[in-house]
């Protein structure tokens, strides 16, 4: 039996050959080096993300996260709820507060979620990976497993601001929060305390209405990971991740500026550490490629 | 109905804040806010606000009912939650804003082509039936809301990004024929069809 199982929420994002597909690929990778058993909840559906406020009212979000979480609580009882993206966790943690708190809304909720046999009882919990990983785990236990010490390597830890805000992860700062560094420095590489631009925000959803504005914030996050002596950029989240990788060429032709700076995910960075493969840390899956993490993952 | 005479239809009524309470997600809220502009000073894109939040809570206290609805202002929030975190009273502001930029389009306030509006629309669009977003379709139906010409330009302009993508796997052309979906399209569209009856009956009663 595993160490550990949770129904897994894995997001639009991480399906296959969407735009996180590697995210998923390297936390499968990392979590089966941590015999965590991630079971996916059957029919999943969107958390209605951030931004579809417009066409989504208050009652169809929250019914949305209610039908993800009434899924898991019927196939995977027991099992805590996992989402790898920010996203999807900030949005269903939103729902599941309200959801747990309101009992009016809650029926609301109910009568609607019946209509497609499904009911929420205020069963299942919901974290991040990474609240697995610290809390479930711990830095210490994560480190164990360690065969290729990152070292030498030098992250900025771009947190970002879903995995942070408004919940956060335990324990930590909005403004400061120390988890990835903690994650960069277990994994045996140097995390760059500095990074002036950690908890900033690329954009989000506004990458693709409002480029121009967006871009200046995803200058900023790469700019400062450059003057802080960064090889690489290391986030927890997916679109931050899309956002501050793939619009660096956008920028690059339009201001003259000549970036090439990678943005890994910290499972990357452990499933190398754990001794996986390119393809097994997906990252074969990089527009900017992490040379420095690929020669590490190709030694033998 | 012309939505900024709302307020004359109900000429007792008198007062936006209590519509704003009424009828935006998150409006109850309004009155908290005591005026510091913490919000103002943490939006990342603060420049670009027609009016920071900071203002606008005050606007909505003013009646500046038609100047608030019809900005594009809170179509400016990124939903990073800075605002909210720093608030001294812990007003909901990721909420109001969206709220408010919610019901501007409900009344049909918001500045044409506002391209937030147009974005946050199609996302929801995307997966409402699938209950699954379709990256491609996503992207495309972005790039095309201008019309034809204007989307094969932005295609264009954006070929590289495109490329990059197709060959690091993550974007698959083969989406725009189907694409990812749940299996229970049929629960998911009875689901929000009782939706819609709720909050019918909601609005009737009130």
């Amino acid at each position: 039996m595993a160490k550990k199982e949770y129904a897994f929420y894995p997001g639009c994002s991480s399906q296959l050959k969407a735009s996180a597909s590697n995210y998923l690929t390297s936390t499968q990778s990392m979590c089966k080096t941590l015999d965590i058993k991630l079971t996916e909840i059957p029919d999943w559906n969107c958390c209605s993300a951030s931004i579809s406020y417009t066409g989504a009212s208050e009652l169809k979000r929250h019914v949305l996260n209610a039908r993800n979480f009434a899924l898991a609580e019927k196939h995977l009882p027991g099992q805590d709820v996992v989402a790898t993206c920010a996203a999807c966790w900030l949005n269903a943690r939103e729902s599941k507060e309200k959801l747990d708190v309101d009992h009016e809304f809650l029926a609301k909720a109910n009568t609607a979620l019946k209509a497609a046999g499904l009911q929420y009882q205020g069963k299942a919990a919901i974290k991040h990976m990474v609240e697995v990983l610290i809390e479930d785990f711990g830095y210490e236990q994560l480190g164990q497993p360690v065969v290729k010490p990152l070292e030498g390597v030098k992250f900025a830890g771009y947190v970002g601001c879903q995995t942070n805000r408004p919940f956060g992860i335990a324990g930590e700062s909005y403004e400061n929060p120390m988890y990835l560094d903690k994650l960069v420095e277990t994994v045996g590489a140097e995390p760059i305390k500095e990074y002036d631009q950690k908890v900033a925000c690329c954009g989000g959803a506004l990458a693709f209405s409002e480029p121009e504005k967006s871009q200046k914030q995803i200058r900023n996050i790469i700019e400062s990971a450059y003057d802080h002596g960064a090889d690489m950029i290391v986030t927890p989240c997916p679109l931050c991740q899309a956002n501050v990788e793939v619009y660096q060429s956008e920028i690059n032709r339009k201001q003259g500026t000549n970036f090439n700076m990678p943005v890994t995910y910290y499972s990357q960075l452990m499933t190398v550490a754990y001794g996986g493969s390119v393809k097994e840390a997906g990252l074969d899956g990089h527009v900017i490629e992490p040379t420095k993490l690929i020669e590490i993952a190709k030694k033998g | 109905m012309n939505a900024l005479v709302e307020t004359e239809n109900r000429p007792y009524e008198g007062n936006f804040l209590r519509e704003v309470e009424r009828e935006v997600e998150g409006g109850d809220w309004v009155k908290m806010c005591m005026q510091c502009g913490v919000c103002a000073g943490s939006c990342p894109l603060g420049p670009h606000w027609e009016h920071t939040p900071q203002k606008i809570f005050m606007m909505i206290r003013a009646g500046k009912r038609e100047e608030v609805l019809t900005s594009d202002a809170m179509w400016m929030c990124t939903s990073c939650y800075n605002c909210v975190v720093r608030c001294p009273r812990k007003l909901p502001i990721t909420t109001i804003m969206h709220g408010l930029a919610s019901y501007s389009n409900r009344l049909g306030l918001t500045p044409k082509m506002q391209p937030t509006r147009d974005f946050s629309l199609q996302f929801f669009n995307n997966f409402k039936r699938t209950g699954r977003v379709n990256e491609l379709k996503l992207t495309i139906g972005l790039y095309f809301k201008d019309g034809f010409v204007a989307g094969l330009k932005k295609g264009w302009e954006m070929r590289y990004v495109a490329l990059a993508l197709l060959k690091a796997k993550r974007l698959n052309p083969f989406e725009l024929f189907g694409g990812h979906k749940c299996k229970d399209q049929q629960g998911i569209e009875a689901m929000f069809a009782k939706v819609d009856e709720i909050e019918a009956a909601e609005k009737a009663g009130k």
